[in-house]
């Protein structure tokens, strides 16, 4: 049995009934664990202070907004490519949960960086992408939100997501040239050495599972949703057709 | 392909619009700046590679809803797609037509509008190379969120905020050659890469624009 | 029919805005003939002309023949009105590769406006301008949706002569009307193919 069989809506509906409650019990696992951990059992950092434990949401959110642009458009490719509607509504269900994520990047960055760089904004380059990754994912709602027709919508907004793509990474490319910036470098690398503390990094670790399965749980919920607003309308269809 | 372009042209010139309202907001925008920022010499002369670059891609973004509106409106985009030449033909046609009747007088009249601003004397040859570059790529990536957008009753707005962030490249580079050019600093870094982003655009968004149109016309 | 059919359809369905609207349209046009649709107001003619012209996809069954070689007219002429109806024909013709617009200007009654402004032209003329097209393009299936709406008797008389030479000539046609054109031509009554809860070619019925 491959993959795809689980492109069929209703094989769909039949896993994730019982995958979602798992992820979404995990995630709140995880996130409360994460959390708790990291606000009040982790040292206060000896330049930063307190404000340094607001990495528990900034960091892997920031992760999660860029993942579901990336989840989407591998969604949209396979729409694109084998026309399976679940993936075209996964790629729909996706982009608010990702245009959420990047807001609370961008807000959690903003409270970080008033005490850290003395201002709420600055036009750094990471600040700056996430900035215009927010307007991508704005034009990709609002494309999905006024095309009626729902092959049309999925078309479109498949095309819009490639393109968006490619000018996204270039306008990372061109902002970076634009402005070195004031934000640090990656918190995070696969290599330990560079990394933040281990003190901080464990709890940062789970915060940052707990943030994927709570996209993943949200993503299916909003398929799901989807998915049933499709059989909704087929079935007006069918009514209207006799 | 020639034809369509000659046509549009055409359009363009007797249904006046075209030329005018784009060159118009230029005018605008510029002759207002002073006023909101101060009529102080030095700071005009600071700001006024990217308030000429954000004028032209301003205008620039006004009459991109008519690039393929007006053609679904009166059924000649169907009688295009079952005519000879490939959609995607039809998507460079259109950007180029649209081009020559913005982009191009837009990066013309910059110069113009670019000594009410106190543009510095050596700038002026890098602000229209900058615009003569980039102002391509500008009506290309219009001509793709008008494809996309062609079938909406009130698809303007939302053009305009599809569009948004494909032209920050655009702008970023094609206005650090400007800039660099009116202070005097080496400016090929910048021109290469906004040479790029064109040619980049130029060589896939057809495609694109092309798939867009096909799915919005059936 | 003995020659080779232009064009065959062979179990076509279609879809309107996503809607189901016919299934299991099967019929050929041969060379010389004229196939004409009925059926009542949103019966799906618009739709099956649109499909067949390649405007749309089939949503099943398939198009077989000179697939390329289809004119379409619908009910938008395409006429820009800042030009003049030579300029309008003339860009159809090199579009098309053709050169001679004077025939068609002759078949349609249009040498005498062929300088006037399109936005000065009476409904009628439109049409009229909408369907030389047709002869510009050097089509041999011509695709039409309702041609005669807006023609006066004298219009729809040179219509259906310039219909009679295309079809002469090897010619075919595919028209949605309501009237009599005066000539013999197949009727295909599209009402007897109306979608019913869709097939299972459609793809809604995944949700179902």
């Amino acid at each position: 049995m491959s993959l795809w069989e689980y492109a069929n809506p209703a094989r769909f509906m039949g896993l994730s009934a019982k995958v979602l409650p798992v992820v979404a019990g995990l995630s709140l696992l995880c996130l409360g664990v994460g959390l708790v951990w990291g606000f009040f059992f982790t040292p206060d950092d000896y330049r930063q202070g307190a404000t340094v434990k607001i990495i528990y949401l900034h960091v892997p959110s920031a992760m999660m907004a860029i993942n579901a642009w990336v989840m989407m458009l591998v969604a949209s490719l396979i729409w694109l490519i084998r026309r399976h509607h679940v993936s075209a509504l996964a790629a729909r269900a996706a982009a608010p949960v990702g245009m959420v994520m990047t807001l609370i990047a961008l807000a959690t960055g903003a409270i970080w960086g008033q005490p850290m760089w003395g201002t709420w904004w600055a036009w750094d380059p990471r600040l700056t992408s996430f900035l215009i990754l927010f307007l991508f994912y704005l034009g990709y709602v609002a494309l999905w939100e006024a095309i009626e027709d729902p092959d049309t919508a999925a078309d479109l907004t498949a095309v819009l997501c490639l393109v968006g793509s490619v000018f996204a990474v270039l306008s990372r490319y061109a902002v970076n040239f634009w402005n070195q910036g004031l934000h640090q470098g990656a918190s995070l690398s696969l290599d330990k050495e560079e990394n933040v503390s281990d003190v901080f990094w464990l709890p940062l670790v789970v915060c940052i599972a707990g943030f994927v399965l709570l996209f993943l749980a949200l993503v299916l919920v909003r398929t799901r949703t989807e998915i049933r607003a499709r059989r909704l309308h087929a079935l007006r269809l069918r009514a209207r057709m006799g | 392909m020639i034809r369509l372009v000659l046509r549009d042209l055409a359009l363009a010139v007797r249904a006046g619009g075209g030329f005018g309202l784009g060159l118009a907001f230029f005018l605008i925008v510029v002759v207002l700046v002073p006023f909101a920022v101060g009529p102080e010499t030095a700071r005009l002369t600071a700001i006024a590679p990217g308030i000429l670059w954000l004028g032209a891609l301003l205008a620039c973004l006004l009459s991109l809803d008519r690039i393929f509106a007006l053609d679904y409106e009166d059924g000649t985009l169907d009688l295009l797609a079952c005519a000879p030449i490939p959609l995607e033909g039809v998507a460079v046609a259109k950007a180029l037509a649209h081009w020559l009747t913005t982009g191009l007088p837009l990066t013309l009249a910059a110069p113009v509008l670019g000594i009410f601003l106190n543009l510095p004397a050596g700038g002026f040859g890098w602000l229209v190379v900058s615009l003569a570059l980039g102002t391509p790529a500008l009506s290309v990536i219009g001509a793709f969120g008008a494809a996309l957008t062609v079938g909406l009753r009130r698809g303007g707005l939302l053009l305009s905020l599809l569009v948004l962030p494909l032209y920050v490249p655009t702008l970023i580079f094609g206005a650090e050659v400007a800039r660099r050019g009116a202070e005097g600093l080496a400016v090929q870094g910048p021109l290469l890469l906004l040479a790029g982003v064109t040619a980049g655009a130029l060589a896939l968004l057809p495609f694109a624009a092309a798939a867009a149109l096909r799915i919005n016309l059936r | 029919m003995p020659s080779e059919p232009l064009l065959s359809l062979v179990d076509v369905a279609c879809a309107r805005g996503g809607v189901p609207v016919l299934s299991g349209v099967s019929f050929d046009i041969a060379p010389g003939e004229a196939v004409v649709l009925r059926g009542p107001n949103g019966s799906g003619k618009t739709t099956l002309l649109r499909t067949i012209a390649g405007l749309q996809p089939t949503l099943a069954g398939e198009l077989r023949g000179a697939t390329d070689d289809i004119a379409y007219a619908g009910h938008a002429d395409g006429i820009k009105a800042a030009l003049s109806v030579e300029e309008n024909l003339r860009f159809w013709a090199e579009m098309f590769g053709t050169r001679d617009i004077a025939a068609a200007l002759r078949a349609f009654d249009l040498e005498g406006l062929r300088g006037r402004a399109a936005q000065h032209l009476s409904a009628g003329q439109k049409r009229r301008l909408g369907l030389a097209r047709l002869l510009v393009t050097g089509r041999a299936i011509w695709a039409l949706d309702e041609p005669t709406v807006s023609l006066d008797t004298g219009s729809v008389g040179l219509f259906a002569a310039v219909l009679r030479d295309h079809l002469e000539s090897g010619g075919a046609a595919v028209i949605a009307t309501h009237i009599d054109l005066g000539f013999s031509a197949r009727a295909v009554d599209v009402s007897g193919f109306r979608a019913r809860a869709m097939a299972r070619s459609g793809f809604d019925e995944a949700f179902l």
